[in-house]
């Protein structure tokens, strides 16, 4: 256990999977001289040199396409994409090719590429640079979407991905790089599982990523209302844990689902639906949701607050359901 | 279905004692009926002719009001086959009911010429479904309740697993803003498995629902007063002495003679708040508050408890606690109480507030007779003191009523060769 940020675990995971395997390399936009938009990978090209930490050009298609080629290969590429907004260059090799390769070609050609990229809202970056689009690609199959929300999770959950056979994308919330929090040095955690952060019987939270922080903050001003809500984080959006939700509905009979992403079609519409297919006769309440705004995120700080799900948003959806 | 105390809504036919053809005279027991909390003797209110059984014993509930049988009102008239339109000639057979037998808040129980209809809860707004969370309907249809009659206290007047768990316990919902106010009907389906423990649940049910009612309803005063008891314990230890074992009085029976005796002279506090009024009862018939073995209490008449002489308030004393415990009393024990009287001496406690059984007026309670300094002469001497209080209807008396009351049974007291 040591005490880091979560930047630092990102890299710290990054960097023993390098020393452990001579295949893993990480190539993105300014990943190498920079280190990486976020620093993520700050003094990792002068440990691995240019081959193992590339630098690509301006391209998302060409690049995530060229891991996916690495990785038919047989390397374990990781790849960085600097925020969600630019995945969407490369969304056709995303879908198209990473999630099908392994069906298309009779389970001959598996592509097992780790993708990184900073999801979501929170720093003032506007319209084009704030999305928290995970829920689409949860909707794929043929991939595997993680959210490390906490210090523990980055690192343990890339981990993890570099262990699968097949195409990890991690959503790293861009807020939480500079968070610090205790890096648990185990062995891969399990992908597919989610974490029960706060035991409480009233209530269960259900979020994921960048919003997990704030609801633990409403579960704190809910316990001092006598209200003792249960959080649970995702972690995983695809395979999705619905065993720990409905367990954790079994007790508390309430189900607020908290996601930076618009409502409409988002994520939290997926969980609220699982819930209602496999714990109907456990709800005593309406599941709902606290999601953003449906606006293109504005810039202004107090406008962007408001677009965004905020503890007190928590706090007053599980007021009306109790 | 008679109802066989305010707090019941469903009774079991257990066996039918009359046979259609027989001739019944008013107070004949003529089935047995299970009640939550015991079985009970079901005696006729009228003279008559057993015509036909309309529901053979099972394990059925059946709501309070259910028409278990026909009895032509007149004793002699030849047993006819009933039919739907009684002929011109023939009396109309009436309905074994005793409804509201405690609570005559309703329709007299005249004869009525055909079976009343169940009935079913209200409807809500006419069309729309319920808002009953799913949990809560659940948990709804394994208890056999109607989740749709229950008051909601959820978001929109919902009704919530809570409240289900609430009505299944027998307490009041308590009404959101929105939620109408609902009243639970009894099921008629076949009750849950007849186990010690569903017996015991249905019990708290009952006394949940008299309680809590009673407290809902009934502005209650609470007077006390210290009896200096010497007198009376010096007398019955030396009536006692010389007596067998089986012969002796049981120091309760003094409590219960002088409480019944003072109601004489406090005749406001003995009767039934029906109505919107006290309607005052001559007889005295206290309800005798009898903890049953396994939990619950039941508090059966002791009949003309002033009337009665010690030894024969003794006997019977005896036999209804006897009976009460083997769950065989009777009708009008059941119903009959017109004041409630509550003595936890053997439990230790210094005194007992207790909750008055609606629709009665009140409640007469005792504590423990305990050895305590008492001025006597102006000299501290010991004395075994005991608390006596009363739990009075605010609607129907006054605390200076309750006072006078108390005043009589102190001065009752000291005089127990006169009780």
């Amino acid at each position: 256990m040591a005490k880091m940020t979560y930047r630092e675990a990102v890299r710290d995971a990054m960097r023993e999977a390098m020393r452990a395997d001579p295949l893993v390399f990480l190539m993105g936009e300014d990943v190498g001289k920079y280190g990486g938009a976020f620093a993520v990978s700050h003094g990792l090209l002068e440990e691995f040199g240019p081959q193992r930490i590339r630098d690509t050009p301006l391209s998302e298609s060409t690049f995530v396409g060229a891991g996916i080629g690495a990785a038919l290969g047989g390397m374990r590429p990781i790849v960085e994409i600097m925020t969600i907004n630019f995945s969407l260059l490369a969304l056709d090799q995303i879908v198209n090719n990473a999630a099908t390769l392994r069906h298309m070609s009779g389970g001959q050609l598996g592509v097992p590429l780790v993708i990184r990229m900073a999801t979501g809202g929170g720093r003032q970056l506007a319209a084009q640079h704030s999305h928290s689009l995970e829920g689409w690609y949860a909707h794929i199959p043929g991939i595997k979407v993680a959210t490390p929300a906490t210090v523990a999770d980055a690192r343990g959950l890339l981990l993890a991905a570099l262990q699968e056979p097949d195409p990890v994308i991690l959503f790293e919330h861009a807020t939480l790089y500079s968070q610090e929090g205790e890096s648990e040095d185990e062995t891969p955690m399990q992908f597919g599982r989610a974490a029960l952060r706060r035991p409480g019987k009233d209530v269960s939270l259900i979020t994921y990523g960048g919003a997990l922080g704030k609801t633990m903050n409403a579960a704190t001003q809910l316990a001092e209302q006598g209200v003792e809500a249960e959080v649970i984080d995702l972690r995983s959006l695809r395979p999705l844990d619905t065993e720990t939700i409905f367990a954790s509905l079994a007790h508390t009979h309430r189900a607020v689902i908290i996601e930076e992403a618009w409502k409409s079609g988002g994520f939290a519409a997926e969980v609220s639906a699982r819930i209602m297919e496999g714990a109907f006769d456990a709800l005593d309440a309406p599941v709902a949701r606290v999601c953003g705004a449906e606006v293109p995120m504005p810039y202004a700080q107090p406008l962007e607050r408001a677009a965004l799900p905020q503890p007190e948003d928590i706090v007053k959806a599980v007021q009306e359901l109790i | 279905m008679p109802r066989l105390g305010a707090d019941m809504t469903a009774g079991k036919v257990v066996k039918w004692l009359k046979q259609p053809g027989e001739s019944i005279k008013r107070g004949d027991i003529i089935a047995i009926v299970e009640t939550d909390k015991a079985n009970v003797d079901v005696e006729s209110f009228i003279d008559g002719v057993l015509e036909k059984i309309l529901v053979q014993p099972s394990d059925d509930r059946l709501a309070v009001g259910t028409p278990l049988a026909l009895i032509s009102a007149e004793a002699g008239a030849a047993p006819a086959a009933p039919t739907a339109t009684p002929t011109a000639a023939a009396v109309p057979p009436a309905a074994v009911v005793v409804p509201e037998a405690v609570t005559p808040a309703a329709a007299p129980p005249a004869v009525v010429p055909a079976a009343p209809s169940p009935k079913k809860p209200a409807p809500t707004v006419a069309g729309a479904r319920a808002r009953v969370s799913p949990a809560a309907r659940k948990r709804a249809l394994e208890l056999q309740l109607d989740p749709a009659a229950l008051a909601g206290t959820g978001p929109q007047g919902r009704v919530t697993l809570a409240d289900v768990e609430r009505a299944a316990q027998g307490a009041p919902t308590q009404p959101g803003p929105a939620g109408p106010v609902a009243v639970k009907e009894a099921p008629t389906q076949p009750g849950p498995a007849d186990s010690a423990a569903a017996r015991q649940l249905r019990m708290r049910e009952a006394i949940a629902a008299a309680m809590a009612r009673s407290k809902r309803e009934i502005p209650h005063y609470y007077l006390a007063c210290t009896i200096d008891m010497k007198t009376a314990l010096d007398w019955l230890t030396e009536r006692n002495a010389g007596r067998a074992v089986t012969e002796r009085l049981l120091y309760a029976v003094l409590l219960i003679k002088a409480a019944a005796l003072a109601l004489r002279e406090v005749p406001e506090l003995n009767g039934f708040w029906i109505d919107n009024r006290a309607q005052h009862s001559e007889a005295i018939h206290a309800g005798i508050a009898i903890s049953l073995r396994g939990g619950g209490l039941v508090a059966p008449a002791l009949r003309h408890a002033d009337r009665l002489s010690l030894d024969e308030l003794m006997r019977d004393f005896q036999d209804l606690v006897k009976r009460a415990r083997a769950g065989s009393l009777k009708s009008s024990e059941v119903t009959d109480p017109t004041v409630t009287i509550t003595s936890l001496g053997e439990r230790g406690v210094d005194s007992v507030f207790g909750i008055i059984t609606p629709p009665q007026l009140a409640l007469v309670g005792f504590g423990t007779p305990r050895e305590r300094p008492w001025v006597v002469d102006g000299a501290v001497v010991p004395r075994p003191l005991l608390s006596a209080t009363l739990s009075g209807d605010h609607r129907a008396t006054d605390g200076h009523r309750g006072a006078l009351y108390l005043a009589a049974l102190d001065r009752l007291l000291q005089q127990p060769e006169a009780l």
